[in-house]
């Protein structure tokens, strides 16, 4: 049998925890659902930029909560052991790419209900299905990392915000301004430079939590 | 350390500031009349700040590739006096913005960015207060040290271009993360300069004490 690459056996392994315990991933889910909803009843369907708004600060909510807990569920000894199988990186890496997934996911439906429930002022479908993906992928890179070290003080939800608010501000106030575009039907100038900064900044994610992460698990 | 040159040169230059700042002549533009003065000492805040974060940068780096618990208090400290700069910055900004933009806050990009970095190293000092261990704290803190700096310099070189500003040379997209050179008279640059290195070498001197006080305390500490 041909041995597997430790990044993907990582991602199988969570993927099978998910598909196993299904209370966590309908937990996110049903949060996603809720907190639109509550929004909806006190919103109705606000203009654009409200709209925009409301949808950014809520990927941000929805990131923290379906992030936080992808090291929390990692027990001591369980964490050793990937540790002698896998090495740090694998480790990161397998995390990273895993809840860019889930959170892609969970950005798409949340899109879908914000439209069903909130209206739907978008003209440029496509741009914005875009940059939700974007979006939601360079919130769970920021904050998957902040999990980590959160995770490493013993610490839960509060203080993953309380680290990564601040330092999420540059990739929202960039998401704010690239989604306005898809609001009105002229493109605007500098959105690509833009786009180009965030995928900049995503590299700049990945490449700092992959040279330090092992740092933070070497005991 | 405990070489005096520099210190000497940092109160020759901090009295010059003082002296030549309120005395040469000033140009006269816009609304901002004598206040433009405030640029020999709101300014050089910042670059102080920001030369204070970087030591303490390189430190959490060093910390790292050799685990000194000396190491760790330097990046601590240097952030704790980068901060206390930051504020300063803050202050002395927001008495200017009085006078001339009519308000202490104008949600002016380099405003939130400077309140940001606050937020940034108030939540680096609370991550290492929700640790007692000694080493998993330095490791874990001089992690996130490291990742807060690396994102934060790009935050404010973009987050100026992003919108308009009410700092010199901040017009949208032409927006500058610093100062507009052009405005300079050349006369002010003569101070301008001296000004930021004395502020900056001020700040280190404040550290290096701090760090005496606390390395002190720490020895009569384990002595007892």
């Amino acid at each position: 049998m041909k041995k597997k690459h430790p990044v993907i056996a990582l991602i199988q392994k969570d993927l099978l925890l998910e598909i196993r315990q299904q209370s966590t991933f309908y937990g996110i889910l049903l949060y996603v659902a809720s907190t639109i909803f509550v929004l909806y009843l006190a919103m109705g369907s606000p203009e654009e930029k409200v709209w925009n708004g409301l949808f950014w600060m809520i990927q941000l909510f929805i990131c923290v909560n379906a992030v936080a807990k992808s090291f929390l569920q990692e027990s001591r000894g369980r964490m050793l052991y990937f540790y002698s199988v896998a090495g740090a990186r694998d480790f990161i890496i397998s995390k990273l790419v895993f809840n860019l997934a889930l959170m892609l996911l969970m950005s798409l439906v949340s899109m879908i209900l914000f439209q069903l429930l909130l209206g739907n002022p978008i003209t440029n479908p496509l741009f914005f299905i875009g940059f939700v993906c974007l979006g939601g992928g360079s919130l769970s890179l920021v904050f998957t990392f902040l999990a980590a070290i959160a995770a490493r003080a013993q610490q839960h939800a509060a203080l993953m915000a309380i680290l990564g608010f601040p330092l999420i501000i540059p990739q929202i106030m960039l998401l704010m301004r690239i989604s306005n575009i898809a609001f009105s039907d002229v493109v605007q100038g500098g959105l690509w430079q833009m786009v180009g900064l965030l995928a900049a900044l995503d590299i700049l994610v990945i490449a700092l939590a992959i040279i330090l992460f092992p740092f933070l698990w070497k005991d | 350390m405990r070489k005096i040159w520099w210190k000497i040169i940092c109160v020759i230059l901090l009295f010059y500031t003082f002296t030549a700042g309120f005395l040469i002549n000033v140009p006269h533009i816009g609304n901002l009349y004598e206040t433009i003065r405030n640029l020999f000492f709101h300014v050089p805040m910042w670059f102080a700040q920001l030369s204070l974060l970087t030591i303490s940068l390189v430190y959490s780096i060093l910390y790292l590739r050799k685990p000194q618990q000396q190491y760790d208090l330097y990046a601590l400290t240097f952030a704790k006096t980068g901060n206390v700069f930051g504020i300063l910055g803050l202050l002395t900004g927001m008495v200017w913005a009085n006078y001339t933009w009519g308000a202490p806050w104008n949600n002016d990009p380099k405003q939130l960015g400077a309140a940001i970095a606050l937020l940034i190293y108030l939540a680096y000092f609370v991550l290492r207060n929700s640790m007692t261990d000694i080493d998993k704290r330095g490791r874990v803190a001089a992690v996130y040290n490291i990742f807060a700096y690396f994102i934060y310099v790009p935050m404010i070189m973009v987050l100026p271009r992003l919108t308009e500003s009410l700092h010199p040379g901040g017009q949208g997209e032409k927006g500058n993360p610093g100062l507009n050179g052009a405005d300079l008279d050349p006369t002010m640059r003569l101070v301008f300069w001296p000004a930021i290195l004395g502020w900056i070498l001020l700040g280190i001197w404040i550290t290096t004490l701090l760090l005496r006080a606390e390395i002190w305390q720490e020895k009569k500490l384990s002595t007892q």
